[in-house]
């Protein structure tokens, strides 16, 4: 029982950090159409700038609001410079150039850093907390608690705030949204520069705990990827809980079944899931319209 | 003798009954019309009949043999064709290549002949390809033959659905708004080129919003409002049924019920 | 009907040029061996853009089955003793029985949700290659032994040059000639329109599986050549990375476009071979060169540029 409690918070850790992934992808999707590949990279960015701007003496509480910053105007120019002058083309191409910016970006941060692998120190030290016979590090319930604010802030963001709605109506109908007077490329910019934004902070919330370096984001965004497909492509509600699944099922399969065969374990239960319900859990069954 | 008949056919979307408890028979050889106003359920019609939606309840009977809930590729094995009112043409393939599609079933179909490019496979490719022409000419597209379908006009490309579906030589078609979008010559053409095609022996289920080609063509026409059977009968006397008339004048205006239905 | 014939044949006639004329011009036999790479990689590229490209369907696991191909050339000789060549049938055979019994399932699924089933699946065989250590000697990787042929050791960079050359240029006959095809129009078909191509008889489920099967098929020929010409296999060759780079292959060089897999294979091995001068530089100008071409010819490089040059000559 401790050992099952242990992998689902270990497990429910490194989910939350795929659910904010797969948010990311799922924010940009329903604003764009666009399958951003370079989602992983805005984590990477995230935890990198932090190291290395507190390495430079910065305290850490100025160091987060600026690397956040940084993701968010690299978020801003991968849209202006990269997604806006392709507007229109087809989807595999749109996502061929996100592979490019998620392999120019990773480029970029080999030189702007390092190769090495680097941590942050814990916010709240290490000592471990026991829940149940778990031992559970504070840094857990802050990736946890840290995901839980996002998604609390992002409710009341698309429900409450007129730009939320222009984000949700695009994601409805770009046409209709247009033609009442939105501006969806501003709408589908502002996507881009929120889910870097939330990639950022998920990197650093995690950085303590799995230690970053300039090449994780590749990984990331497969798993994040997987993670929304598995809940259902644009619905953030199936982003979160893809995430968490992806987390768990990792974690639980290589506790219980074999640590260098996890991530397969999880692609397995993809793999099942998507047989059942070709459209992940929350995917709408659509009806061919001819 | 009838070649497709529908029995108390339904299907509802998010509980909203599009269809309910539809029935009719179509003779051989005949133009059978399904009219109404717009949202009565036309397409969706078609849809179930051609094994696109599967119906929720009733049964479709083709040929004297249960159909219902059969592939679109069962159902054209048995015999039954369709077009779409919004365009399904093949955009990357030119004209003919999407009229060479329709003869897929009678073309042969060995894979190893086709990688090898065998004289089979060429003179096979031969014999469609020259069915196709031939089709192109028939409905007045012989020109865009080796035209990209997405460089041609609204228009011709209803006119290569037809061809395409008459490349599969059904015995039943079913056109959806054939004349949708085309202009009065392009329309009269569409009327003729139906007409022969019934001459011929086929059977042409049409859903159409042009009245006069309607009334002018159909030997039976049926009436759809919100799903649901109004009446069915011969043109003359469908024209004449005051429900008709009071169903057209809430949608369509007075003056439009009576130039379609006068 | 000749020109149709001679449009038909441009692309396979184009390629067997290319091969001829590079092997007068080319340098040294490091530049051979280069080509002979690219040979194979265009090989995976063609099959993988005759399910993409012509029938639609993404496919983010080639690899896996490229993966297969090469271990089946290294561990087939290995533990029983099989001929090379038959190893290679062997694994051509394997795959497309893979790809048949997993390809009904999968193949059911649209869009993302396809690309996210194969991309699990092909990570599974990547897994399976870089676990199995007793087979597959694991991360390391394993030695393939050489190819004989009647008591010839096949050996030699401009050997393997012409070897794979002629692969490819027969990999590309074979896809022109299916594209010309029945077969080839109902693939086409149920790529513009599922619905209408079933309404003309198409029997879309199985044209998919076809497709399927034949594009492992190439993506594992490709992948014993490969072996067979580096005497050596690592797991790399079916890792995702390795998935992702054939799709950029066919996306880059034109989805549709036979030809286009040549040049998007070429593009994807010569480029990074360049760029290594640039040491650090390397990965930020192979992905700043990936979006350029794709914001400025984003049908992919040889579709744009047909177009171009049908529009300024009209």
């Amino acid at each position: 029982m401790p050992d099952f409690l242990q992998f689902c918070v270990s497990g429910l850790t490194v989910g939350a950090v795929y659910a904010l992934v797969a948010l990311g992808f799922t924010i940009i999707y329903n604003a764009s159409d666009v399958v951003n590949f370079a989602q992983g990279e805005f984590v990477m960015i995230g935890g990198m700038t932090t190291v290395f701007i507190t390495a430079a003496g910065v305290p850490l509480h100025f160091a987060i609001p600026a690397a956040i910053l940084a993701a968010m105007v690299i978020g801003l120019l991968l849209h202006r410079l990269a997604i806006e002058p392709a507007r229109g083309a087809s989807a595999v191409t749109l996502i061929i150039i996100t592979i490019g910016a998620s392999i120019f970006l990773r480029g970029g941060a080999q030189i702007v850093f390092d190769k090495q692998f680097h941590s942050l120190p814990a916010f709240s030290g290490d000592t471990p907390v026991m829940i149940g016979g778990a031992a559970v590090l504070p840094q857990s319930f802050w990736v946890l608690g840290g995901a839980a604010v996002i998604v609390a802030l992002l409710w009341f963001f698309f429900n409450r705030t007129l730009l939320g709605k222009a984000v949700l109506a695009t994601a409805a109908n770009r046409l209709a949204a247009r033609l009442v007077g939105i501006n969806t490329s501003f709408v589908v910019g502002f996507s881009f520069v929120l889910s870097a934004a939330i990639g950022a902070i998920a990197g650093i919330l995690v950085a303590p705990i799995t230690l970053t370096s300039y090449d994780i984001g590749a990984l990331l965004a497969l798993k994040g990827f997987a993670a929304a497909m598995l809940g259902g492509m644009g619905n953030p509600l199936g982003a979160i809980v893809g995430g968490l699944a992806v987390g768990l099922l990792e974690a639980l399969g290589a506790g219980y079944i074999s640590s260098t065969y996890k991530d397969a374990i999880a692609f397995i239960v993809i793999l099942a899931v998507l047989f059942v319900l070709p459209g992940g859990f929350f995917g709408r069954a659509s009806t061919e319209r001819v | 003798m009838s070649i497709l008949k529908v029995e108390e056919i339904g299907i509802a979307f998010g509980g909203v009954k599009a269809v309910d408890n539809v029935s009719f028979s179509v003779e051989a050889g005949t133009v059978f019309s399904i009219i109404g106003p717009n949202g009565a359920g036309k397409t969706t019609l078609f849809n179930l009949v051609s094994g696109v939606y599967r119906p929720r309840r009733g049964r479709v009977i083709l040929q004297g043999e249960d159909v219902t809930g059969l592939e679109p590729n069962r159902l054209a094995r048995c015999g039954l064709s369709r077009t779409f009112q919004n365009l399904q043409v093949f955009f990357r393939m030119t004209a003919l290549e999407n009229v060479m599609v329709g003869r897929h079933l009678k073309e042969r179909r060995g894979l190893l002949a086709h990688l090898l490019a065998l004289p089979s496979t060429a003179r096979q490719n031969r014999e469609s390809a020259e069915i196709a022409r031939q089709l192109l000419e028939r409905v007045g597209l012989a020109e865009y033959a080796e035209t990209p379908a997405s460089a041609m006009p609204y228009g011709a490309l209803k006119r290569l659905e037809i061809a395409r579906a008459l490349a599969a030589e059904p015995q039943v078609l079913l056109l959806d708004e054939p004349a949708a979008g085309c202009n009065p010559v392009e329309t009269e053409e569409i009327e003729t080129l139906i007409r022969r095609i019934a001459d011929e022996g086929m059977t042409v289920v049409l859903v159409e919003h042009d009245m006069k080609l309607v009334m002018r063509i159909s030997d039976r026409v049926h009436v759809l409002e919100q799903g649901q059977t109004l009446t069915e009968g011969r043109a003359d006397e469908v024209r004449a049924n005051p429900k008709v008339i009071e169903a057209y004048l809430g949608t369509h205006g007075t003056r439009e019920a009576s130039l379609a239905l006068g | 009907m000749r020109a149709l014939l001679a449009h038909r044949l441009a692309a396979p006639v184009a390629i067997a040029l290319i091969v001829v004329a590079l092997a007068f011009v080319l340098p040294s036999n490091f530049y051979l061996r280069v080509a002979a790479l690219v040979w194979i990689s265009a090989l995976a590229v063609i099959g993988l853009n005759l399910l993409m490209g012509f029938a639609g369907q993404v496919s983010l696991g080639h690899a896996g089955f490229f993966g297969l191909g090469a271990y089946a050339v290294a561990v087939l000789p290995a533990q029983f003793s099989l001929h090379p060549l038959l190893a290679l049938l062997a694994g051509a055979l394997v795959c497309g029985l893979i790809a048949f019994v997993v390809g009904r399932p999968i193949l059911r699924l649209k869009g993302h949700y396809l690309a996210v089933a194969t991309l699990g699946f092909g990570i599974l065989i990547a897994m399976a290659i870089a676990n199995e250590s007793w087979l597959t000697g694991g991360p390391d990787g394993m030695p393939v032994s050489r190819l004989t042929l009647f008591g010839w050791r096949v050996r030699g960079a401009s050997t393997w040059y012409w070897i794979t050359g002629a692969l490819l240029v027969l990999g590309a006959w074979l896809a022109v000639n299916l594209v010309a095809s029945p077969t080839g129009r109902a693939l086409r078909a149920l790529h513009d329109s599922e619905v209408a191509a079933r309404v003309a008889g198409v029997d879309v489920a199985h044209y998919k599986l076809i497709v399927f099967v034949i594009s492992a098929v190439y993506a594992s020929v490709a992948g014993s050549a490969l072996a067979l010409v580096n005497g050596f296999v690592t797991p790399d060759s079916a890792n995702f990375i390795h998935s992702i780079e054939l799709v950029t292959m066919v996306v880059l060089g034109g989805m549709g476009s036979v030809f286009g897999s040549l040049v998007g294979a070429a593009i994807l091995v010569v480029l990074p071979q360049v760029l290594t001068t640039f040491h650090d530089y390397e990965h930020l100008l192979l992905g700043l060169m990936m979006m350029v071409i794709m914001i400025v010819l984003r049908s992919g490089i040889v579709p744009s540029l047909a177009a171009l040059i049908r529009r300024t000559r009209p």
